[in-house]
């Protein structure tokens, strides 16, 4: 006990530069995909606790290994990625319609936002029939990983929060 | 009205995008399927009992498919998989196993195995389990012939599939979905709506909600089964329909069931009995 009073009691300068250097540490602050706070189906906090690279997250959106996006999601404002899908609506202007939180969620699990929704959650590692090792079509012999890390998930999201029209 | 110009490039690529998504929403209106200028397949019907009230037509995978790759189904000299069903058609005359006897000797001509690919997978002869034409074919082989199995996706077992669901081209799908199938054909379907794997994705999720719709360069056909085996052009080489079956479970991130297994051979059957009606296409050519 007088340890830790000894610990709360140290000086407020030292406690203040404690605190702005964990703020700086964004990976401390990583949630996990079942520790993910819903609000309905939106997500207010990051995942990672920082903002994210919309540059990467345009990345992440149109590789085929990744996220994927542009397979299901016409996207006008990137006319060089070829063969978009249309499986779900465009993309274009996502940003005036949805708010961050709402992106964030969608992105986590659309099924909270639209029940039923064809789209796949890409921050959920659990709740699944038959889940395989990737694309393997194995069994996983591992805890499975989301679809996408944290990092990639606030790289989309940063990215979608550009699509204003 | 004035636009900058990188939006009207954006506007103009929208409306690229629309129009080629008119275009391909729907599978090829007018194309008709007739091969060598002489066989009429049909590849598009009325619901049948199976999947009426949901779906309005029932469409060959045939009619998705680009002009060139349509083409090359409408010659035999062009078709890819007819080097295949002419070496099943040579094996269907070679003796095989120890009692001396090839498929020929029991059946003949191959001929005589018109319309047995309309009715796969059918019950087995003791009513005891639901067999795919592979299942019969091994049946034959073990049993009368007293020749090894062939396994289920080797080349020699589908160069035989292929030079018998050659033999039913243009015949018409009708599977038995009576009596002790018909709790297969319930397995089939449930199968068939459960969203598997991390991905979360049905069969329906594509290939009756979205069919005619764009995945990437993937245009959605209703999965119909009626052109298998089918020559796969990624592939290079026949596919049959359980392999088929697993390529696409596992494109949902999930762990698949093995061809052959009483999963894949209940959804066969469920699915041949969506495509009901269509004209056997086998051996067909597809992307």
């Amino acid at each position: 006990m007088k340890s830790h009073v000894a610990h709360w009691a140290m000086a407020p300068a030292l406690a203040a530069a404690l605190a702005a250097a964990l703020a700086a540490l964004p990976a401390a602050a990583e949630t996990a995909p079942g520790g993910v706070a819903f609000d309905g189906g939106a997500v207010a906090a990051s995942l990672t606790g920082a903002p994210g690279d919309a540059t990467a997250g345009a990345t992440v959106m149109t590789t085929n290994a990744l996220g994927n996006c542009v397979a299901c999601h016409e996207l006008a404002a990137m006319p060089e990625v070829q063969f978009q899908g249309n499986i779900g609506p465009a993309l274009d202007g996502a940003a005036d319609r949805w708010t961050e939180a709402e992106l964030r969620g969608l992105v986590v699990n659309a099924k909270l936002t639209f029940e039923g929704t064809m789209m796949p959650a890409f921050y959920k590692t659990d709740g699944f029939i038959r889940p395989g090792d990737g694309y393997t079509g194995k069994a996983p012999t591992a805890e499975l990983p989301p679809v996408l890390t944290a990092q990639q998930v606030e790289d989309v999201v940063a990215y979608l929060l550009t699509l204003k029209e | 009205m004035r636009l900058p110009y990188r939006s009207k490039l954006a506007a103009a690529s929208v409306l690229a995008v629309l129009a080629a998504g008119a275009v391909l929403a729907d599978p090829s209106p007018d194309a008709e399927l007739v091969v060598n200028e002489d066989i009429e397949l049909v590849t598009r019907v009325a619901p049948g009992p199976a999947v009426e009230g949901v779906l309005t037509e029932v469409y060959s995978g045939w009619l998705y498919r680009e002009t060139e790759t349509r083409a090359m189904q409408m010659d035999d000299f062009d078709n890819p998989a007819m080097v295949f069903a002419d070496q099943g058609l040579d094996m269907w005359d070679t003796v095989d196993g120890t009692e001396g006897k090839s498929c020929a000797s029991c059946h003949e001509g191959i001929e005589s195995m018109k319309g047995v690919r309309t009715s796969m997978p059918k019950m087995n002869g003791a009513a005891t389990d639901l067999w795919s034409m592979e299942n019969f074919i091994n049946d034959c082989r073990t049993n009368r012939m007293g020749a090894e199995a062939w396994k289920w996706n080797s080349n020699d077992m589908k160069n035989m599939t292929s030079a018998i669901s050659l033999q039913s081209r243009g015949e018409p799908m009708k599977v038995s979905v009576e009596g002790a199938a018909a709790d297969w054909w319930e397995r089939g379907k449930e199968i068939y709506y459960t969203r598997y794997g991390q991905l979360e994705l049905a069969c329906a999720n594509c290939h009756e909600v979205n069919a005619g719709n764009m995945i990437r360069a993937d245009h959605l056909s209703q999965g119909q089964i009626n052109g298998f085996p089918t020559y796969r052009l990624k592939d290079a080489g026949v596919v049959s329909i359980h392999q088929r079956f697993v390529g696409c479970v596992r494109d949902t991130r999930a762990e698949t069931f093995a061809a052959g297994s009483e999963e894949f051979r209940a959804l066969e059957l469920y699915v041949a009995s969506r495509g009901e009606g269509l004209s056997i296409e086998g051996v067909s050519v597809r992307p």
